[in-house]
């Protein structure tokens, strides 16, 4: 599946986009962002206050319990400053 | 009803899109225009914006939706900028026509409260000393908060 970083997460982890392929016991939203911490020191500083993490699963806000099965794509940001 | 929705880089003039909804056309007794502008906060010299342009195209349409499900509406605009703004410069436009003025005041500030909370932009400030990211103001979640899910009928207008 795809995953996108915006703002400090993206420059965090430092890259926008990539494509990973968590096994199948990763089965929502808040245990992607554990499996993505792992991987190393940046993705971990990303990651590190998981609650602050806001995610959208195919466009659509979703909550840290949310499935990810099925998912084309998964983006991780802070919370929006638009407007 | 139809909307207008837009994504750019390059200004707009609100004006201008404000008289779409009123150009022949006597139906459309109300069009209210809010324009919302970078300020120079504390020795802000410039804000950069950056989007998640998909999902904000749908986001933004998704709340136009909803705002016409609770309020009788003649046509909505919504303009967001992205890139880097300085002080001064326009951000974001939000127009909104109806038959009467409640319907389009009301309109209008639900979609500015749901565009500072949902709309997927990040904006990050420049200083003299570096650029930071701008934290999500509580207000701006308690503010939305305040619209309650749309019950499917049309709330009175006035």
């Amino acid at each position: 599946m795809k995953v996108l970083y915006f703002a400090w997460v993206r420059e965090r982890v430092g890259k926008a986009d990539e494509i990973v392929d968590p096994p199948a016991e990763v089965g929502t939203v808040d245990e992607l962002m554990r499996w993505l911490a792992a991987r190393g020191e940046e993705y971990n500083h990303a990651f590190e206050k998981r609650q602050v993490i806001r995610a959208a699963i195919d466009k659509v806000h979703v909550k840290p319990e949310a499935p990810i099965r099925g998912a084309r794509e998964i983006a991780f940001f802070p919370p929006m400053t638009g407007g | 009803m139809a909307a207008i929705i837009r994504l750019q880089r390059e200004d707009f003039d609100a004006a201008g899109e404000a008289a779409h909804w009123v150009r022949g056309r006597s139906d459309v007794g109300a069009v209210v225009t809010f324009t919302g502008i970078c300020r120079s906060d504390e020795g802000v010299v410039a804000m950069t914006l950056e989007h998640y342009p998909d999902m904000a195209e749908v986001e933004i349409a998704r709340h136009v939706d909803d705002a016409e499900r609770r309020w009788p509406l003649k046509g909505v605009t919504v303009i967001h900028r992205y890139g880097r703004l300085l002080p001064g410069e326009n951000i974001v436009l939000v127009v909104v026509a109806a038959e009467h003025r409640g319907a389009a005041f009301a309109a209008a500030e639900f979609l500015m409260d749901y565009l500072k909370t949902n709309a997927p932009f990040w904006k990050k400030e420049e200083r003299a000393g570096g650029a930071h990211w701008v934290g999500a103001k509580d207000g701006d979640d308690a503010a939305a908060a305040r619209w309650a899910p749309a019950s499917g009928k049309r709330e009175a207008a006035e």
